[in-house]
């Protein structure tokens, strides 16, 4: 329990998916405008990963590694896949976006209409195929190491979002220089933002 | 429009391969391709290999989705075109991994996030869905190129402060450190890399009036 607890903290603040990776820039970018819609957003994002982490660890644990389809039969013992893994990934991102979707809509409609445009968005958002990918890379143990990574990844991404949100609708309202204006002095926030993200570096739970 | 009489490299032509380097610089103007471009860019190297494999993909994926404009049809286009790169993209990784290995594990998860790299994607959206093969193939290149640009410009600032080195190679000469210089270990970190890039952002706008935004 203390293992998942320390996977879920570190990838929330020293991992952090944007100011550690930069990953999901972009969508990070064009909708931190305001609050309300990045809240959205990373709700949305938290969701996806959450689902898609562990299915891609299983995945990736019974169908790809060397060895891994013995369960079919034991001439498969040398049978490695894993040069698929970039193309099955996305095409379960792919699908998952749509399965959620589709779930949340029958079950919460409410929810549904404040995500609803975000997350067809969301398969082409590369914090979502980075979590698998590092997952991937760092080979966790079991599942539940594999989810907590990807809740935690998730959380991240969402403080980052809101918390830039924040910011830019403050800033709107200073004297920021012409040729900052915008995209510029975004780019420099979040690599102030990163930089005070980094005193969490070290810690141990 | 009578494509066998223009040439190979005519103005117009030309202007696809050079606008990106500029006007419209997938980076600092479409914002494009960010996640990718900053992570890899605390060496020169790996930001060089990285700006490669790009250009090789976006080139390739642009041709063939210009060749299947006409029988994919629109609904199913997203699925196709995430083939296309994603098939792309595992050759790449398979010849980086066979042929400079070291810098293969040093870029690690980002090769395969060429796939979702919003870059590639929005140029074949944008781009090859309506145009010709060898159009779409400049295209292609140029906006590859405007994206390797700018890595390799973040990259040359980061290793030359951080480390004190280009391409590897000392620049910085040890009398220099005698006299209490420091490399500036800040450039190596993630977060510097943000601000790098918004100082390029700035040096741009300032040069290019017309990129200001209003808010």
């Amino acid at each position: 329990m203390e293992n998942l607890v320390n996977i879920f903290v570190k990838s929330v603040f020293i991992d952090n998916m944007i100011f550690a990776y930069f990953l999901g820039m972009c969508s990070y970018l064009a909708v931190s405008k305001t609050v309300k819609t990045s809240t959205g957003l990373g709700i949305a994002v938290i969701f996806v990963l959450g689902i898609t982490v562990p299915v891609d660890y299983l995945i990736e644990n019974h169908l790809l590694k060397e060895g891994a389809l013995v369960w079919i039969s034991e001439s498969f013992i040398d049978v490695d896949l894993s040069f698929l893994s970039f193309i099955i990934f996305i095409a379960i991102i792919a699908s998952m976006v749509q399965l959620v979707e589709m779930i949340i809509e029958k079950f919460s409609p409410a929810l549904y209409s404040s995500l609803g445009i975000f997350l067809p968005l969301i398969a082409v958002n590369c914090a979502i195929l980075g979590g698998s990918l590092f997952m991937q890379e760092r080979a966790y143990n079991n599942i539940a190491e594999a989810t907590a990574f990807g809740l935690g990844s998730g959380v991240g991404w969402f403080l980052a979002i809101v918390g830039i949100a924040a910011i830019r609708e403050k800033i709107r309202y200073s004297n920021v220089p012409d040729p900052l204006k915008g995209l510029g002095i975004t780019f420099i926030i979040t690599g102030l933002m990163g930089i005070a993200f980094m005193g969490f570096m070290g810690i141990k739970l | 429009m009578n494509a066998e009489k223009e040439p190979l490299f005519s103005s117009k032509n030309m202007k696809l391969l050079t606008e990106p380097l500029n006007d419209s610089n997938p980076i600092t103007v479409q914002v494009l391709g960010i996640c990718s471009a900053l992570a890899v860019t605390v060496k020169l190297k790996p930001a060089f290999v990285m700006a490669l494999s790009v250009m090789v993909v976006m080139a390739v994926s642009n041709v063939v989705i210009s060749l299947l404009r006409k029988t994919v049809p629109p609904r199913i286009r997203i699925i196709v075109q995430l083939v296309v790169i994603a098939a792309m993209v595992i050759l790449v990784d398979q010849v980086l991994k066979a042929f400079v290995f070291d810098i293969s594990k040093q870029l690690s998860v980002f090769v395969g996030l060429i796939i979702t790299n919003c870059i590639i994607m929005g140029r074949l959206e944008a781009f090859a869905l309506s145009n010709k093969p060898w159009q779409s193939f400049l295209d292609g290149i140029g906006n590859a190129t405007g994206y390797g640009v700018i890595l390799l410009i973040v990259a040359f600032f980061r290793e030359l402060l951080g480390s004190g080195t280009v391409w590897g190679y000392k620049v910085i000469p040890e009398s220099v450190y005698d006299f209490g210089y420091e490399n500036n270990g800040l450039m190596i970190l993630p977060p510097m890399a943000l601000i790098v890039v918004g100082a390029i952002i700035w040096v741009q706008r300032a040069k290019n009036k017309k990129l200001v935004e209003s808010n």
